[in-house]
This record gives C-alpha cells, structure tokens and sequence, in this order.
C-alpha cells in the first residue's frame, strides 16, 4: 500500500471514522461522500461511531498472507456496528472462541507493515467483548 | 500556578510468560531465579502489539476515565526504549488516535525506564507556565531481552498515560514537587541498529539504580522538608521486586507503604512504564489527601523522584476505567516456543 493511500483514510482506521446521511439517517463505514440512497438529496456527515458490534460471519485463516503468515491461524470476521455499518476486520483472540453474534470491541493494533524498512501501519482490529458474551 | 494529575490510564497485554518456562529452556534454576528476583511472570505483547499500540490504548484509557476533551491536550510526549519507528514519532500516532491534533506539540521521549517520568516533567512545564492547557505524558515499552540474557526474566510490555493540568478543580492529584538527579552512567545501554541492550551486569546496582534513586529520593524529601513517614504510599522503579524492596528500606519507607504499586512480581519490567504503572496501582486504591511519594529510575542514568497529594476528585474518576489489578486478572499463559514467535525472536526465511 503506498503511503498516501493509508495516510488518507488513517483517521478512519484509528477511529472508526465513516460518515451519516442526516436525510435518512443511515449510517455509512467506510465513508460515503454521496448517500446511494437518497443521491441529491441526502445530507452527508462525518460520523464517529461509538465501536462495538457483533460478528455477523467469519473465517479461520489458516494459510496466510505474505506478512501475515506468523499470526496464523486467526480469524477474519464480518462485523456490524451497533449503529449498521458491516465490514470485515480481524478478530484477535483464539480462533476457537469465534462464534456467530458474539460481541465485540475495538482495539487500536498493527494492520501490516511494508517489510523491514516500510512504513507500519496502524488502525482497528476486534477483540471479544467479554463483559457482553 | 500548581500542577497536578488530571487523568491517568494503563494497559498490559494479556500474555504472560512464567519464569520456569525461560528458565527451562536456559537451564537455569527457577525457584533461586523467582526468589533472587522476585519476579514470577511478565506481559508479553501479542503479536500485533507495539509500544504505539500500548500508548493508544492507556492514552484512551486516561481520556475516558475523565471524560477528557482531548483537544486541550496541547503536548503529547511518549517515552519508550522501544518506539517502532527510529525517524517518526510514536506520539504523532498517539495524538491523531485520540483526536488531540493538529494544534498540538508532539515529540518522543527516550531516557531508558525513566522516559516517562521525564515526559511528566516536561508536561508540568508547560502546564505550570501556561503555554498548554493539558499536557500527556506516557511511558510504554515492549522491551527487549536478549535470549538467555538475565533480562529476558523481566523484559515485560505495558504502558501508561498521565494527563497533566494546572486547574485544581481539575486533579485527582497535587503534583507538590519533583527533583532530579542525574549523571553519566553507563549501567545499560542499546546501540543503534542493534535488537538488544547490554549491560553492566552487577555495576547497574549500586553505582546505577541505588546511588540514583537515592539520590532523587533523598533530594526531593530534603527540598521539600519531607521524611517517609509523611507518605502514605512509595512507589519506586521496579527492574524485580528486589530492588525497590530494598531501596525503599534503605530510605526509611516500610513494605505496606509500598504494596500496593509493587506490581512487578506479576508483571515484569514495563521499562518506562515501571514506576508509572506502581503511581497508577495506587491511585487505584489511595484515598482523597493520600500522600504518594515515587522516584523513577533509568539507566544512563537518572532519577525523577514525585510527591503527589491525591484530591477527593479521585472518587469520581478512580472506577471509569480499568485498573491494574483488573489488567492483571485472567492473564493468557504461553510457552517459551509462542513467546520466541511474539517477540520477533523467530524470523521467517
């Protein structure tokens, strides 16, 4: 990934940045610069969401990326946040604790790196919830 | 203009190493090692986890404990031995993850175990003189020990932030005074490029710890006109649990003065987090007009020693995030194999 690539979407990363159509109120992660739903009329936002969510689905990576191959196995998840949003993030536990609906929460964690000399890239991964499971 | 703690947050992985498990492997003795040390088990980092990582983490655990607006932070300074990067500063990450920038100060701090300590005082400069309102000061490190060496007993990963501010109303903490004492010591040291610290083996003893924190401890309670017996709680780097025990008799503290922030027999060494987790231990059970007296040590070397007056705002924010003891609980237990795999010990071809 080149830098500015990362760098422009790093404040979404860190925090969970996305965006908010106040038309009809739908919330959007990644961020959306125009609401699908509403085109013209929709009435876009930055909105920061508050982070906890379910798994919806995931999968054991057991054969891994280059640059991921010491984290495995690990699980890679289908999150849905509290507000609706889904997208797929890592959930950092023992593979075997998954399970379909289970809570979870962020944390801030290595993404990747680019080899030895690269830049490392940081943002949010999941852990289980435990006070909620 | 007084000074003080405003905030405060801590983080520790959840991986542990036992003693017996490195010293398996070394065939060293773990009984006389644990005894000698007084250390049982230290964090290790998952393998996602980095010094910035733990100072995001105890960063948004020191916003949120005091439902801080963390744009008036206006200093954000991380002290490590172990930042990610040589060129480009962990704290420039910690201010963008807490959303403190862009109008900000930022720079990294390294000065061994007392990195931290001495990010504190350069935030309750800026804050006693006006020139920030809030200042974050952190000390976190995934530190390093050599395989086989006598500091990969101890080589733990944790950190902690502290958020200082000069509005009494403010503080859960007067901060009533600190002092300094520092010389040219080679105790410890790590080359750059190199992956570990070498040191003076016995000469980091008494030449180095004992005659500097000593030295801060003694010179703070002189200047201040204090004794030990003044404080309700000691806190004093822990490199073991040796020697803070025994530096804390040599000056006249006692051992209940020093329980609560003795957190290294379960822990580790958390370098520059060290005695900053022992200050947060006790802010976690001290009582309102507690008084806590804490000296830091790095090797280099130096000592920052600190009296502290906690306020009664420390009831109000003390349970809004969690505390060590809470981080400690229900550890994840790993053999020497996983621990070599977390550490960048094993490298792939």
């Amino acid at each position: 990934m080149s830098v500015a690539r990362f760098w422009r979407k790093q404040i979404n990363r860190y925090n969970i940045v996305g965006t908010h159509c106040k038309t009809c109120d739908t919330h959007y992660y990644p961020p959306r610069n125009v609401c699908p739903k509403c085109r013209r009329d929709g009435d876009i936002e930055a909105y920061k969401f508050a982070g906890p969510g379910n798994v919806v689905t995931y999968t054991i990576i057991h054969t891994a990326a280059e640059g991921f191959e010491m984290q495995a196995p690990y699980a890679l998840a289908i999150i849905e946040l509290d507000e609706g949003p889904r997208f797929t993030s890592q959930v950092v536990c023992d593979p075997k604790e998954v399970s379909i609906g289970m809570r979870v929460k962020p944390v801030f964690r290595k993404l990747g790196e680019s080899g030895d000399k690269g830049m490392i890239y940081y943002g949010t991964k999941y852990v289980p919830d435990n006070d909620r499971n | 203009m007084s000074v003080g703690i405003v905030s405060y947050g801590a983080y520790i992985p959840k991986f542990r190493i036992k003693v017996e498990d490195i010293a398996r492997v070394w065939g060293d003795d773990a009984d006389i090692l644990s005894a000698g040390l007084m250390v049982y088990e230290k964090s290790v980092p998952d393998l996602d986890e980095d010094t910035a990582t733990i100072a995001v983490e105890a960063a948004r655990s020191a916003v949120s404990r005091h439902n801080i607006d963390a744009k008036r932070i206006g200093a954000v300074y991380t002290g490590s031995e172990s930042h990610p990067y040589a060129v480009k500063p962990t704290s420039t990450i910690v201010a963008e993850a807490i959303e403190a920038t862009p109008a900000l100060t930022a720079a990294d701090f390294e000065f061994a175990c007392k990195a931290g300590t001495a990010a504190m005082q350069a935030c309750m400069g800026l804050v006693g003189s006006g020139m920030v309102d809030l200042g974050m000061a952190i000390g976190a490190d995934v530190s390093q020990g050599a395989p086989g060496d006598a500091l990969e007993y101890t080589a733990a990963a944790g950190g902690v932030s502290f958020i200082i501010g000069n509005k009494e109303s403010e503080m859960i903490a007067v901060i009533e005074d600190t002092f300094s004492f520092t010389t040219d010591t080679p105790d410890f040291w790590r080359r750059e490029g190199m992956p570990y610290p070498e040191h003076g083996g016995r000469f980091t003893g008494e030449p180095g710890y004992f005659k500097h924190v000593t030295g801060a401890a003694n010179g703070l309670m002189e200047k201040m006109g204090t004794k030990p017996s003044d404080y309700d709680y000691a806190v004093f780097h822990q490199p073991n649990g040796k020697f803070p025990s025994r530096v804390a008799k040599m000056l006249g503290f006692t051992k209940e003065q020093i329980k609560p922030g003795l957190v290294v027999p379960w822990l580790g060494n958390t370098y520059s987090g060290s005695c900053m987790m022992g200050i947060a231990a006790t802010l976690d059970q001290a009582k309102p007009g507690d008084r806590i007296f804490a000296t830091a040590f790095g090797s280099g070397a130096g000592g920052d020693a600190f009296s502290f007056r906690v306020t009664d705002k420390i009831d109000e924010v003390r349970d809004a995030a969690p505390k060590v003891q809470e981080l400690l609980k229900d550890p994840v237990y790993m053999d020497y194999a996983m621990y070599a795999k977390h550490k960048g010990k094993i490298r792939l071809a």
